[in-house]
């Protein structure tokens, strides 16, 4: 057995969830696909008191289409996510970014609500919610609230939810009619966590760019959204010059840090890189010239 | 309650029910308490897929499970893919492209496969090694083990 002892539990509801985290007032943690927090109690490095799993409130699981938005049940499975047939049409970019999100056995048990309250900053998820301007509904003993995802993410693994709080939906704005997008990412082997990752999305309106939304995985404790990188493109269009000018761009923005996987400089030159190809490739033919 | 807890779970086919402590993994439980030594334990954080089973249909890490989480599934593990005395095509396939040497990961291997074949009936190559990159193989570079789900392929989607 590799995990320190701890007591199990199981709750029904997210009423009893939330009774049994108050209950060990921080020394619980919320077990959800387990793809990361299992690794990490199998090395130690995480040494709850109490694990509290989500994986029997079966009201956490669902996609639903509300307002213009697609709502995620926290404990809705990547693979679901990745074979929706309603994220295919409304989502595209996070079904692209889904099959980055490990392997297929990983995201049979990885969630979406875990992978962002994880808050890797290498990870997939997080970026896309970025990028698309996202938002998280979150519950605890004072009620609920709603987390946006510019105020989410704080730094390396830490969110802004409070220790007695779980992630209970995602919020993703459904992308407009025509809309394209493109996630690129580098790591050594595929499946492995992203070295520097890219979300991007842009509207054309003929030769215009109506909109783009660019935001990184892996260059900095936190995804970043590049809001200037994406104002040049909005000005200028989707030429090569624009293109060029707003990756540069971009590279200015993000503070990335060096570790054994790579430095930061490297880092920077990957934003550059990856966004450029994912700009290309979200803007699609016909967009080069200018 | 760190007190032992009641799992009862199908396992090919076969109803099982063992008590374990709640921290005890899906697949020490599969090894230890059901002696079903066919699943294999690699690098125990969910890199390697040695350790992958079918729980309720889909492939999954057994090693970043809990065992208390499998009560009530179904689980399908190497052992379950013989029928008849009959090697499954997946595992004739592997013989007969030389998809194994040493055979510690050939379990993962297989039932990664089994999975992704059922998801993508009709692969092509590049697809293929990118489902097989989910399972780390430090003998045969991958070639046999990449022609073998190839070769399956078409056979099992002539059984679906």
């Amino acid at each position: 057995m590799k995990p320190v002892k701890f007591e199990y539990h199981a709750p029904a509801t997210v009423d009893e969830a939330l009774a049994l985290l108050g209950r060990y007032g921080g020394e619980a943690k919320i077990l959800a696909g387990g793809q990361s927090l299992m690794p990490l109690m199998n090395f130690r490095l995480s040494r709850p008191a109490a694990l509290i799993d989500l994986n029997r409130i079966a009201s956490l699981a669902y996609i639903r289409e509300d307002d213009g938005h697609l709502a995620f049940g926290a404990m809705t499975r990547q693979r679901t996510v990745e074979f929706s047939p309603v994220v295919a049409q409304r989502l595209p970019l996070l079904r692209e970014a889904t099959r980055w999100v490990g392997h297929l056995p990983i995201r049979s048990r990885g969630t979406i609500g875990g992978s962002i309250a994880h808050a890797d900053p290498a990870a997939e998820y997080p970026a896309v919610l970025t990028a698309l301007d996202g938002e998280v509904r979150v519950r605890g003993p004072r009620g609920e609230r709603v987390l946006k995802a510019s105020d989410l993410f704080v730094t390396y693994l830490t969110t802004r939810l409070e220790p007695d709080e779980i992630l209970t939906e995602v919020r993703l704005p459904a992308m407009p009619a025509g809309a394209g997008h493109a996630f690129e990412e580098f790591a050594r082997r595929h499946g492995d966590f992203a070295i520097v990752g890219i979300a991007a999305m842009v509207v054309r309106d003929g030769g215009r760019c109506r909109q783009a939304r660019l935001a990184t995985a892996g260059a900095g404790p936190v995804p970043v959204r590049l809001r200037a990188a994406e104002e040049i493109l909005e000005r200028d269009g989707l030429g090569d010059r624009a293109i060029e000018a707003a990756t540069a761009r971009a590279a200015e923005l993000v503070s990335p840090d060096a570790d054994i996987h790579a430095s930061a400089d490297y880092r920077r030159h990957l934003t550059r890189v990856l966004a450029a190809r994912a700009l290309r490739r979200a803007a699609g033919p016909g967009a080069r010239r200018g | 309650m760190a007190e032992p807890v009641t799992v009862r779970l199908t396992v090919n086919g076969v109803g099982h029910e063992g008590r374990c402590e709640p921290r005890k993994l899906l697949v020490d439980f599969l090894r230890e308490d059901l002696a079903l030594t066919g699943t294999h334990v690699g690098c125990e954080h969910g890199i390697c897929g040695a350790c992958t089973v079918l729980i309720d249909g889909v492939a999954a890490r057994s090693c970043i499970m809990l065992a208390v989480q499998a009560d009530g599934a179904e689980i399908v593990t190497i052992e379950g893919l013989m029928q008849d005395g009959a090697l499954h095509p997946l595992q004739a396939a592997f013989r007969e492209h030389h998809g194994l040497q040493c055979g510690f990961c050939t379990p993962g291997m297989l039932m990664t496969a089994l999975d992704f074949l059922r998801v993508n009936p009709t692969p092509t190559e590049p697809e293929i090694r990118e489902a097989l990159s989910a399972v780390l193989c430090r003998c045969t570079g991958y070639h046999g083990i990449v022609k073998a789900v190839a070769a399956a392929a078409p056979v099992l989607a002539k059984r679906a």
